[in-house]
């Protein structure tokens, strides 16, 4: 890849700040300028992130988190202890280990039980709704926290995987950069010189302001604005963050040899580098059938990158600043239907959080016997999301307004879970 | 569950034709059929009006409709757009790319009055040959992607044929079938999904894969599509918010469970293709002169259910208490008849209608188009039902509906905000009004096709046509991605993302086109002879935005040039390459 530098005669702030200027766009000429930090000073480490484990297609959370030993729903797979107070599936024993900085909340209690509306509703706090399109999770927290790092180059929302949902009425600057788990991104180099580069980029602002300039309606900014944003990336050495194969190999080990490990580790180098929000996407939940076999050949995929994961951030101290979440659009049955497998299930089921200020080793809230209704207080999409602002220090009184002029509170309104901060 | 059926004697290893040699083949095919009918073409002199559309009632009651909307909502329209953007939007809408040079030309030219109509008309391949082609495989990459999603038959595994469906629809799309027909088709098709295979019919690739677990998503997507109805969610409970009940997407699950995939197998066991057919079904309580169905209420109640359409017609109601709910495929064709009520229900008419609408204007009557229950009333409703009238009593005519859009007030309206129309926004959440042309992305394959048109890269290399379409799958697969969840769910992140700006920006397909290769456009642009430094500026022009270039802009090119020491071919490479990163050239308007 051709690294460009400043074209001669001109810094490369000066550089930079040109293209911006000439783009017409909304991030300002000075963002970009903060921004060009070949060699910038190493960021602070203060800076609060949120990673998203995704497991799309709804988990099984009575066989994982949940357990019910004994009972007709309960499988076949038996509960151990932890190192917190709390029992987990026997094929999690490395997330074991780590139970004393994660919370399972077993209260989860949704409406949304298929998968595109589940998907959303648990990714923004809202259901779905024609007129509106809310902001997710990895937008709301990216524009939130996007002033700790003005150094960034790296979009401040990143999807590893791409299940992720869109920015809605925040716009798509807070659009998820979605990339594999190799962190191969595609079409990054150029083998354009750096002056001819400028210059193309000119001739292109001018078309892009001309057409913006007719009053055609949002798109033509949002390409504009995009455009700055792909051209900050083309000559940022943070890019390298992406690049899960220069970890030493021993660490890519602990976090195992597949897409999801590698997802993992990528989320770490990312929020070491400053990224906002990362979600890494783990599918193949969705198991109709012949569930407990699937999961006993899934499960340890999962054990190993979630536990190395949590030790990682732990270790190298980020793990205060760093809110994890586990979870997926909706649980599966309790009952266990003719082909041995789980449906979709919203009324009862389990996330896991931990991470920033949130209280690890803790079961929160308590399903019935055999699993099928919740018999304490009910949590909702909302709930966690307000949770998790509150354990990055985001004000519940945040506001925004969609494009309509309505206001939207931040999570939907939804309720701080207490029990995760007492 | 599914029975398996090894048919390795009936794929021996000669007979497999490669898929995409069978496309060409119809492509070929196509081209001589079409031959025929444009034989067909009126001479000179006699403007015969089966093509002027303009004057159809049809075009008249969607603008008056429009323009009473309008009134009633204070709104008034934009200006008409300018021939250049019309031309242009039709363009990717009716044939799936931009305009030629050559193309924008004639039509700029063209003096007659109904010119538009004329255009329309070409495109639908109907006085043109050349089209008939381009047009059936827009229609058909337009509905291969409805049915089967962008991943489907994709993966390795999957026993969807991608080019089954294809070619399938392909077909249709250039002999204009009906839509009644061809919504009876895909309901009701029985055969193999692969086109190299015995007893190929493509048809059966929108329900193949689609019959798992108890036939769920056959029965989704079909009141989905067909209907514009989401019962998805009635699978597990009464709906939330709309009328449907938990019986009634049973009762239309119940026209599906005689509907089996075979698999085929071939030099081991993995499942290669699979043929659809047709089998007595005995039904869960084993009884087949009354095949039922189970479903489970929340409570945990388990009640049964028989075929019925969603309007409440039941198979009783039509072949009486003796056959109406017997399992035998010899007393009743459950998919038959589902195939006859799905065409005489007007929810039919209504949601091909409005999808058609939403692919023209970019929003529907409805958000979104295939959500069309009580739950959320569309905005025109008036004319959605006269239109879904006169396309039914057009004998379900897919051309002339598209040809009554097109020709459509509302469509020829510019994009450009006045002060009179600002509020209506669909982007700021606003009910559309469609006072305005909305912009919106091209669609991936119209990017890829139109870059193509624009810069005629491909002719760089002298790829094979098969390899051509494998580069174009490579190409679309790099933005998609399936879920692998039961509902077939799949994302892209094709639209307006760093992605796709990094691959306009840097990407092979825009290299070969900025790189001067002979064949490509810039090479034949910069070595004719015949134009001047200007018209080469301007052809450039046309060819990515269809308009000429501003005096300004061609002062700006100049000096690029000048800047370059006079290396032109490398200034006009430059100004091609941000003509084609613009955001005029990516976006519909």
């Amino acid at each position: 890849m051709t690294r460009f530098s400043t074209p001669s005669g001109m810094t490369r702030r000066h550089f930079l700040s040109h293209l911006a200027g000439a783009s017409a766009m909304a991030v300002p000429a000075l963002t970009f300028a903060q921004s060009l930090a070949d060699n910038a000073a190493e960021l602070k480490r203060n800076h609060k992130s949120a990673i998203l484990l995704w497991m799309g297609g709804g988990p099984s959370t009575i066989d994982m988190w949940d357990m019910k030993p004994g009972a007709p729903t309960g499988g076949p797979f038996r509960p151990i202890n932890t190192s917190g107070d709390v029992q987990i599936c026997e094929h999690l024993p490395q997330v074991a280990q780590q139970m004393h900085h994660l919370a399972v909340i077993r209260s989860m209690s949704t409406r949304e039980a298929d998968h595109d509306r589940g998907r959303y509703y648990m990714h923004t706090g809202y259901v779905p709704n024609p007129n509106v399109e809310h902001p997710s999770y990895g937008a709301v927290i990216a524009r939130e926290m996007e002033e700790q790092v003005p150094e960034l180059d790296v979009p401040p929302f990143v999807s590893v995987g791409g299940a992720s949902e869109g920015p809605g009425f925040l716009g798509m600057a807070y659009a998820p950069f979605t990339v594999d788990s190799n962190g191969r991104i595609q079409n990054l180099q150029t083998d354009v010189a750096p002056r001819r580069l400028y210059e193309r980029m000119q001739m292109l602002a001018s078309l892009e302001k001309r057409f913006i300039g007719e009053n055609r309606g949002s798109l033509a900014t949002d390409h504009a604005k995009v455009l700055d944003k792909t051209l900050a990336l083309l000559t940022s050495q943070q890019m390298q963050a992406f690049r899960v194969n220069q970890e030493p190999q021993a660490a890519r080990d602990r976090y195992g040899d597949s897409a999801f490990g590698r997802g993992c580790l990528m989320a770490r180098r990312l929020v070491e580098q400053g990224v906002p929000f990362v979600e890494v996407d783990l599918g193949g939940w969705d198991n109709h059938s012949n569930v407990h076999n699937t999961l006993r050949d899934k499960l340890p995929e999962v054990d190993q990158a979630t536990s190395a994961l949590i030790a990682d951030l732990d270790q190298r101290g980020l793990l205060q600043h760093t809110v994890v979440i586990w979870m997926g659009e909706f649980g599966r049955t309790p009952r266990i239907n003719g082909n041995a497998g789980r449906d979709h299930w919203a009324r009862s089921w389990s996330a896991v959080v931990g991470g920033g200020t949130i209280r690890g080793g803790q079961a929160i809230g308590q399903t019935s016997a055999d699993g099928s209704r919740v018999e304490s207080e009910p949590f909702a999409a909302q709930d966690l999301m307000a949770s998790v602002c509150r354990a990055m220090g985001i004000s519940l009184d945040t506001t925004y307004t969609s494009k309509d002029g309505r206001p939207m509170k931040i999570a939907n309104g939804g309720k701080v879970i207490e029990e995760l901060f007492a | 569950m599914l029975k398996t059926s090894d048919s390795s004697s009936r794929c021996t290893p000669g007979r497999g034709v490669r898929s995409d040699r069978i496309w060409s083949a119809c492509r070929s095919l196509s081209g001589l059929l079409v031959v025929v009918c444009a034989s067909a073409q009126p001479s000179v002199g006699f403007p015969p009006p089966p093509y002027d559309g303009s004057r159809a009632p049809q075009v008249a009651l969607i603008d008056r409709h429009m323009h009473q909307a309008w009134r009633q909502s204070d709104l008034e329209p934009s200006p008409a757009a300018s021939d250049r953007k019309w031309c242009r939007r039709v363009h990717l809408d009716v044939i799936g790319r931009i305009p030629t040079v050559a193309e924008l030309n004639a039509f700029l030219d063209d003096r007659s009055a109904d010119k538009k109509a004329r255009l329309v008309a070409k495109l639908l391949g109907e006085t043109d040959e050349r089209y008939a082609g381009e047009y059936a495989s827009h229609w058909a990459t337009v509905w291969t992607n409805i049915l089967i999603g962008r991943t489907g038959g994709t993966g390795d595994d999957s026993l969807t044929s991608r080019a089954g469906m294809h070619t399938y629809l392909r077909e249709q799309f250039r002999r204009n079938a009906p839509y009644d027909r061809l919504v009876r088709e895909l309901i009701t098709a029985t055969g193999a999904t692969r086109p190299q295979d015995e007893g190929f019919n493509g048809a059966t690739n929108f329900l193949v894969t689609k019959l798992a677990d108890d036939a769920v998503q056959a029965t989704a997507k079909t009141a989905q599509i067909f209907l514009g109805l989401q019962v998805q969610c009635t699978q597990c409970h009464n709906h939330p918010f709309n009328d449907w009940k938990q019986n009634q997407f049973w009762e239309l699950n119940a026209f599906f469970r005689q509907a089996r995939a075979l698999r085929r197998f071939e030099g081991g066991n993995r499942a290669v293709s699979a043929e659809l057919i047709d089998q007595d079904f005995a039904g869960e309580s084993n009884e087949p002169a009354e095949a039922d169905v189970f479903f489970e209420m929340r409570n945990g109640l388990v009640k049964v259910a028989y075929p019925a359409f969603v309007d409440g017609t039941s198979l009783v109601d039509l072949h009486g208490a003796e056959l109406g709910n017997s399992g035998y495929v010899s007393d009743v064709n459950r998919r038959q008849e589902l195939g006859k009520l799905l065409i005489e229900s007007r929810w039919l008419d209504k949601a091909i209608v409005n999808r058609m609408w939403a692919h023209f204007l970019g929003y529907g009557f409805t958000k979104p188009p295939d959500d069309m229950g009580p739950h959320n009333p569309p905005s025109h409703p008036e004319l959605l039902d006269a239109l879904g009238s006169e396309f039914r009593a057009s004998g379900f005519d897919l051309k002339q509906l598209i040809r009554w859009i097109a020709l459509s007030e509302p469509y020829a309206l510019a994009s450009r905000t006045t002060r009179h129309n600002e509020s209506d926004d669909p982007t700021i959440g606003a009910r559309p009004q469609f006072s305005r042309f909305y912009l919106r992305p091209m669609q991936a394959e119209q990017l890829y096709e139109s870059l193509l048109v624009a810069t005629r890269a491909d002719r760089v290399d002298s790829e094979t046509s098969e390899a051509q379409i494998e580069t174009r799958r490579r190409w679309l697969s790099q933005f998609t991605r399936a879920f692998g969840t039961d509902d077939g769910g799949e994302t892209t992140t094709f639209n307006g993302t760093i992605p796709q700006t990094l691959m306009m920006m840097n990407g092979e397909l825009v290299r070969k086109a900025t790189e001067l290769e002979p064949g490509n456009l810039l090479y034949d642009v910069l070595s004719n002879s015949k134009m001047s430094d200007r018209e080469q500026i301007e052809h450039l022009y046309l060819a990515a935005l269809s308009r000429p270039p501003t005096r300004d802009e061609i002062g700006q090119a100049n000096k690029l040039v000048a800047l370059r020491g006079g290396n032109r071919a490398e200034a006009l490479a430059d100004v091609f390459w941000a003509l084609l990163n613009s955001n005029e050239f990516i976006l519909i308007h």
